[in-house]
């Protein structure tokens, strides 16, 4: 096209061209003849649009210029440029019926089920003429990935077309009697499908077999409910045979209504209609249901496994290869695996997710302790709380001095385990940390070490609060500290700084 | 039995180890080693039930946790054959709602994995003598299931309200058990027997058991929900 004159196009010219039109190719098949000459008509009619672009496209004929407005040319230009430029194909991968919404969605960049319900629409609308337009659509575009077309295989299939002849007539004889009895809408709404089973036919003797499958799955319901063996087929025949008196009397009490008779008449025929229709296609909504259910299912375990394993290997996983990795150290190793178990705890047992350190409750504040003083100091720490408050500049400071106690006592005490107590109750506040160490004379300490001592006094004191150390040489140490709860402004304005013991 | 009981110490108690971990069962049974006599062992509920029937051990070691239905289970069923079997609760981690319901099903106590050996034999032998034990962490779980019940006029008076209370002895007692003491520590911080703290004990796991089921079930909700 470059150079063939048109230059001065609205960037007409420069429209890539990579593969012909039309994107699909025609067989003269059945379905085909007297259609094909026009592949626009095609193109457009599949998807329920008037052809308006028409000659925006053309290979081979450049149009004129001034033929075609220019806004049609920019919309043309527009129009060829969504989608991924892949020829017309039906997507057998993301079908309802044939593929063929997947496959003009993709081929257009619309979404699938826009496509799918423009189709329904059009449909409606048109009195069911687009049915036969999809079923020749299923003929005439090939799957993807493939060239040949149903339409070109059918054309061999004489037994086929014979009878999708015989069971078209046999449908069009059977609209002509229902008509003849009683001209409905719905006898117009069906003339066209006297195509569509024509084409049905032939699609279902010569798709592939890779749709073959697919199909047979879908009638599959209408054969057996998920058994099979001799009485599965028996009452599968009943079923059928069932569904088809009732069916036959429905809608036989329908078409042989005249208008004046009484108003119950064709509800009795609906009745029956309806009746025949449920024992012929329920199995096809219980399978549809069950799909749904099973498949979303599926779906939320898949998802609650995939959460379990990140969080384990976050977690759990990586604690392991550290602890082989440090197999010759066991102090790095005992302190690794308590890290852990406290971490999975607080996921197990109170749902805390591991790396989440947000520090809102006092039981909390008592834990990062535990942590803290484990990680750092690498003595084990044994909680218990009992109860939980939430925190306040008060038992912040409480927690402060109880952390500044815990630390001493993972430092000087040289006990193997240090018990950390905490106990909210309605009044005050109580922690009481203990070890079973070297422990020290109260009255002889030395001067550092008096040092932190009062730190942890004068914190408390400061907030209304106590600290009771308790220690003698080799009986361990204690402290307990006790915070008043929702200390009044009495406690605040008149700290009794240094003078409680 | 009488020619196993030859080769015994005198007065080891006759144990049944319940783990689903057969590892574990193994482990403990070596360290165990002829501190207590193991009579057997069994991973599941079903057949812990059937095994303690056959050889009605004195104490049951428990796992809270086991794949049939939880050691409360084997518990119940238990109890209602054979009253004298005593169990002690053992296991890793456990939501203390877990560990209480087991407490008030009927075990004598509960104590976690990290138990070192001669603590291990140290709780088998008491409560096979009758006593209660109770680990820093339950005692910890039984001071919260009591602290937050509502206070006694906030419900309707239950048939005997003491059950549904801890007197301030006994929650001295439990405070200084969550923090780690011994029954000879509390004894002598408190300046108490050791006698008056196994009976203090005792008092709380009886209460524990017969409390008015209406408080702790709240207790476990709540703690569920937070």
């Amino acid at each position: 096209m470059p150079g063939s004159g048109s230059a001065g196009n609205h960037g007409y010219v420069q429209e890539p061209r990579e593969q012909p039109w039309p994107p699909f190719r025609f067989a003269s098949g059945p379905g085909g003849p007297g259609m094909s000459d026009d592949p626009h008509w095609h193109g457009a009619g599949w998807q329920g649009q008037p052809p308006r672009h028409h000659g925006a496209g053309r290979q081979g004929q450049p149009p004129r210029h001034g033929e075609v407005p220019d806004w049609v040319m920019h919309r043309a230009r527009q129009w060829r440029q969504r989608g991924d430029g892949e020829p017309l194909r039906r997507d057998p991968d993301d079908r309802l019926i044939g593929g063929i919404a997947a496959g003009l969605g993709e081929w257009r960049g619309f979404s699938p089920n826009t496509v799918r319900i423009a189709l329904a629409v059009a449909a409606l609308i048109s009195d069911g003429w687009a049915v036969p337009f999809y079923v020749l659509g299923w003929l005439l575009i090939p799957v993807k990935g493939q060239e040949t077309t149903i339409a070109q295989r059918a054309r061999h299939d004489s037994r086929g077309v014979v009878l999708a002849l015989a069971l078209s007539s046999l449908l069009a004889v059977f609209l002509f009697l229902a008509g003849a009895l009683n001209d409905t809408a719905i006898a117009g709404f069906c003339w066209p499908q006297v195509f569509s089973l024509a084409g049905v036919v032939l699609i279902w003797r010569n798709a592939p077999d890779s749709e073959r499958a697919g199909m047979q799955r879908l009638v599959q319901p209408l054969e057996s409910l998920g058994t099979s063996g001799k009485a599965a087929k028996r009452a599968t025949r009943l079923r059928i045979a069932g569904a088809a008196v009732l069916l036959a009397i429905g809608l036989g009490w329908l078409f042989s209504l005249h208008g004046g008779l009484a108003l119950l008449k064709p509800l009795g025929g609906f009745l029956f209609a309806a009746a025949g229709l449920v024992l012929l296609l329920g199995p096809w909504w219980l399978r549809i249901a069950r799909d749904l259910m099973v498949e979303r299912q599926a779906r939320a375990r898949a998802e609650e496994r995939a959460d379990i394993a990140s969080r384990v290997h976050d977690s759990v996983l990586q604690t392991l290869a550290l602890i082989q990795r440090r197999a010759d150290d066991p102090q790095a190793v005992v302190q690794l695996a308590r890290a852990q178990e406290r971490e999975l705890r607080s996921w197990l047992f109170e749902g805390r997710a591991p790396g989440d350190a947000d520090v809102s409750s006092f039981a909390e504040g008592i834990r990062q302790i535990q942590r803290d003083v484990e990680a750092r100091h690498g003595v084990p720490v044994e909680v218990v709380t009992v109860g939980d408050c939430p925190l306040d500049e008060h038992t912040s400071a409480l927690l402060g001095a109880a952390r500044e106690a815990t630390v001493n006592a993972a430092k000087w005490s040289g006990a193997a385990v240090i018990s950390l107590f905490a106990e909210v109750e309605p009044d005050n506040v109580n922690i009481a940390v203990r070890d079973r160490g070297k422990g020290f004379d109260p009255a002889a300490v030395p001067g550092d070490r008096k040092g932190v001592a009062e730190s942890i006094r004068g914190r408390m004191s400061r907030h209304g609060g106590e600290a009771i150390v308790q220690s003698a040489p080799g009986e361990g140490t204690k402290v307990t500290l006790t915070m008043p709860r929702a200390a009044g402004p009495a406690a605040q304005a008149a700290p009794s700084e240094g003078q409680r013991r | 039995m009488s020619d196993q009981a030859a080769d015994r110490p005198a007065g080891a108690p006759r144990v049944v180890l319940v783990d689903d971990h057969g590892l574990f069962r193994s482990g403990v049974r070596a360290e165990l080693g002829t501190r207590v006599q193991v009579v057997g062992e069994a991973d599941d509920v079903a057949p812990a039930i059937e095994l303690i029937g056959q050889t009605l051990p004195d104490v049951v070691l428990l796992d809270v946790h086991l794949p049939g239905g939880g050691g409360q289970a084997v518990i119940t069923e238990v109890k209602r054959d054979h009253p004298d079997v005593k169990f002690l609760a053992l296991s890793a981690s456990d939501a203390p709602e877990d560990v209480i319901a087991v407490i008030r099903a009927g075990a004598r106590g509960y104590v976690t994995k990290t138990i070192s050996t001669a603590d291990l034999a140290d709780a088998i032998k008491r409560v096979a003598d009758g006593d209660a034990v109770f680990s820093h962490r339950l005692a910890g779980f039984v001071l919260d299931a009591f602290a937050s019940a509502p206070a006694l006029d906030a419900v309707k008076p239950s048939f005997d309200p003491e059950l549904d209370q801890l007197t301030t002895r006994e929650r001295e007692v439990l405070r200084l058990i969550a923090q780690g003491y011994t029954y000879k520590e509390v004894a002598r911080e408190l300046f108490i027997s050791g006698k008056t703290v196994e009976s203090h004990v005792s008092s709380v796991l009886r209460k524990l058991q017969l409390s008015s089921r209406h408080q702790l079930t709240r207790w476990a909700a709540e703690r569920r929900l937070t």
